[in-house]
């Protein structure tokens, strides 16, 4: 059965910890974990989650759950999933679930993560996406979008910025061939429970990539988390989708597939909410010039348009 | 059974008797051919264990510790960068306090780039909490991959154990090794009993957690108290018990060989000491008094142990094939803070060999006895002034040991045609001011 508001547990399996106000990436962890269950193995690299949920004595995972290396979530999922099978201890709804955040994920944990896909290790990796390291104070992941103002890439008078653009892990993540990727955003909260209990029914590597806005970070009220991270989704700058691999979808080389593509209309082939609207809203685009959010705005148009014509 | 075999085919038929349930491990000389081995146990079923392909050293590491968390004996092997690469990974083990087992390959460390042995590697990591042992020879390397997991897994324990196996030297050296029978290894060694300190699905656990200042001092505190305590008193009984077992017996922490008497003691580890065994045995012979003593546990240190076995000698040399740059070697440093705490004021040198795979010979051995005895000699007659005329730190190879007839050394490569009063190549500093008083001490004997 599929979760929603409805039917959702009120067991919290993450809970009592100090994320401060408004936080995407705790809710992301909670609402996972509503989905996967007490059964669940948790692991965490350093990062924000592991920060703010795991301060001895003040631990707030109700699940078992372990602090890793930077590097090495994926590496600790699958040393624990392996342990857990050779022993004959592995329930029958245990998870072996990984929180990364975003330089954890796609900066110093894409190796450990590549490697635990190619060996096709059944746990589910899930990066939270807050666009940089927000734990150390704001600095440039490889996951921070361009024009975005961190500590490390400062707006001034010679860079608006964040000069690089987001990389593309999902499409990283499945071009290994993975059974299972997709991504997500907690604006979207049922969508990504979907995807989280999808993930949890498939065997092998599963990967799910939520954004999870930070307003320490990002610049915006704590009460706009889910309203940004919704935003995001309808202006087009993040996209919902699935992937799923050769086994999985019976499409030899896998599928893609949009969860949510909005309408076309003639008069507005984009059918998108504002770019600038999203960006203008938020403290960390504020140097960006109009030709520079027009330069956003065909990134986003040049990538719908080659979703459209190449995924389901 | 004996059986014509490797140090990396011994060590690999000693962790298949281990049982371990999860391998995780990344290939590099000298490491390769155990992890070759274990891979066709487990393809061939003669080891029930999951073998994770991990693509790093890191992770390597890394996937074991997630393996111990959940109660599960593991196993994993490395050398030289590979070990370095995972270093970070070392103390994630050692603070979760798994008791994981690796074999290290010792190889030197880059730059230049090289691939025999030495121990820069290991001793490079003696404070991450690993305990550290180090094989003279395959049949120790065998017996310690079984006794490193008993001892490790002991609930008075619960560390990592790193048995380091001399590269090339051990690792693709053959020797005639005695495998014990699988009934024998487990009565050596009772399956892991993670209780406390895994995953457990009725009382769920958060493991690995940050802890501040307040708390944290207590953690490392218990870590030092257990490393220093627990460990050897551990590792007695389980020498004890695998003697009952296999007949073969093993000393503890050190083996002093020849020390009771001896005037001069050489201190050095790992499978130089062979080497030393022999030429110990021919000077006492000859009516040397001089003694051996081999470290085998560098973490813990055994530092009363060292200091009993040293206390009677004049003098002593530590032979090690490491050097901390600017500094001397870790060894030598250590060996020198037991014999201080202990009150033994006995002259103590650091010789360097055996760098990048380089050969430490029978005659540099002899030499260096011959050294201490010259100075042993000269301290007596003298006083303890005289203890500085053999230099601190000698480079074998480099600075040649020339015994006769004063204790100095001929001053190696560019030294040697520096016939100024300035004996080193930079003589602004008071670095070396010994080496100078050497040079000239020779000179004018030579004169």
């Amino acid at each position: 059965m599929a979760i929603n508001a409805r039917n959702i547990t009120d067991d919290e399996l993450f809970f009592g910890h100090k994320a401060c106000a408004g936080c995407g990436g705790s809710l992301a962890v909670r609402a996972a974990l509503k989905v996967l269950g007490p059964h669940a193995v948790v692991a965490l690299p350093a990062g924000c989650m592991s920060a703010v949920g795991f301060n001895f004595p003040q631990l707030c995972f109700s699940t078992n759950a372990i602090i890793t290396p930077f590097a090495a979530t994926a590496a600790v999922l699958s040393g624990i999933e392996a342990g857990l099978r050779v022993q004959g201890k592995k329930l029958e709804d245990c998870t072996v679930v990984g929180f990364a955040g975003d330089g954890g994920t796609a900066d110093i944990g894409i190796q450990a993560l590549s490697g635990a896909i190619d060996r096709n290790d059944d746990i589910l990796y899930i990066c939270y996406d807050n666009e940089a390291y927000m734990n150390t104070g704001i600095q440039k992941s490889s996951l921070t979008p361009f024009g975005a103002k961190t500590t490390t890439t400062p707006a001034g008078k010679n860079a608006h910025g964040c000069l690089t653009q987001k990389k593309n892990m999902f499409e990283i993540v499945a071009a290994h061939g993975i059974p299972y990727a997709a991504t997500a955003s907690v604006g979207y909260l049922p969508d990504f429970m979907r995807k989280v209990q999808r993930a949890a029914s498939i065997r092998g590597t599963k990967y799910i990539h939520v954004i999870a806005p930070c307003p320490t970070g990002w610049g915006c009220a704590v009460d706009d988390t889910i309203d940004i991270a919704k935003e995001m989704v309808d202006c087009g700058l993040w996209y919902l989708a699935e992937y799923e691999g050769a086994d999985v979808s019976g499409v030899p080389g896998g599928s893609f597939k949009l969860s949510r593509n909005p309408k076309r209309f003639e008069a507005d082939p984009v059918a998108f909410g504002s770019v600038e609207h999203y960006l203008r809203r938020q403290g960390r685009f504020r140097a960006l010039t109009d030709d520079e959010v027009a330069s956003v705005v065909a990134g986003r148009d040049a990538k719908w348009e080659a979703m459209r014509r190449d995924w389901v | 059974m004996k059986r014509f075999l490797s140090g990396d085919e011994a060590f690999a038929e000693g962790v298949r008797l281990a049982r371990p349930q999860v391998i995780s491990a990344y290939p590099i000389t000298p490491q390769t051919v155990v992890v070759e081995r274990l891979s066709e146990m487990v393809e061939s079923g003669q080891l029930a264990a999951e073998y994770i392909h991990v693509e790093s050293e890191h992770s390597a590491l890394s996937a074991a510790m997630g393996a111990a968390a959940t109660g599960a004996r593991t196993f994993t092997a490395t050398s030289s960068q590979g070990l370095l690469y995972m270093a970070e990974v070392l103390t994630y083990a050692a603070g979760g306090r798994f008791p994981i087992v690796m074999m290290n390959a010792n190889r030197a460390t880059a730059l230049p780039w090289n691939i025999y042995g030495d121990q820069r590697d290991s001793l490079a990591l003696l404070d991450h909490g690993w305990i550290q042992a180090y094989a003279e020879n395959n049949q120790e390397a065998l017996d310690l991959a079984l006794m490193a997991y008993a001892v490790a897994e002991d609930m008075r324990v619960r560390m990592p154990f790193m048995v380091n196996l001399d590269g090339f030297a051990l690792t693709h050296t053959y020797e005639n090794v005695d495998i014990p029978e699988p009934s024998e290894a487990d009565a050596i060694l009772p399956p892991y009993d993670a209780a406390g300190n895994c995953f457990d699905f009725d009382h769920p656990v958060n493991m690995g957690y940050s802890a501040g200042p307040e708390f944290n001092r207590y953690y490392k505190y218990w870590a030092h108290r257990d490393m220093a305590e627990a460990v050897p008193q551990v590792v007695s009984v389980v020498e004890r018990r695998f003697e009952e077992v296999t007949g073969r017996r093993y000393p503890g922490m050190i083996e002093a060989i020849d020390c009771d008497d001896a005037e001069v003691v050489l201190v050095t580890l790992g499978s130089v000491a062979g080497l030393a065994r022999g030429v110990v045995s021919h000077l006492r012979a000859s009516g040397v008094r001089a003694g051996l003593l081999k470290i085998r546990y560098m973490r813990p240190f055994p530092a009363r142990q060292i200091a009993r076995a040293l206390h009677g000698a004049e003098a002593v040399a530590v032979l090690e094939k490491d050097i901390s740059f600017g500094a001397e070697g870790t060894v030598f440093t250590n060996v020198n803070s037991a014999l201080q705490q202990a009150g033994i004021t006995a002259p103590t040198y650091n010789f360097i060999g055996g760098l990048g795979g380089d050969n430490i010979s029978e005659d540099h051995v002899v030499s260096i006895f011959r050294a201490l005895q010259c100075v042993a000699a000269q301290v007596r007659e003298q006083g303890r002034a005289a203890a500085t005329e053999l230099p601190r730190v000698t480079f074998l190879g480099v600075d040649s040991l020339d015994p006769e007839p004063g204790c100095g050394r001929v001053l190696g490569g560019e030294l040697r045609d520096n016939g100024a009063g300035c004996a080193a190549p930079s003589c602004d500093g008071d670095g070396d001011s010994s080496k100078a008083q050497v040079f000239s001490v020779r000179e004018t004997e030579v004169r």
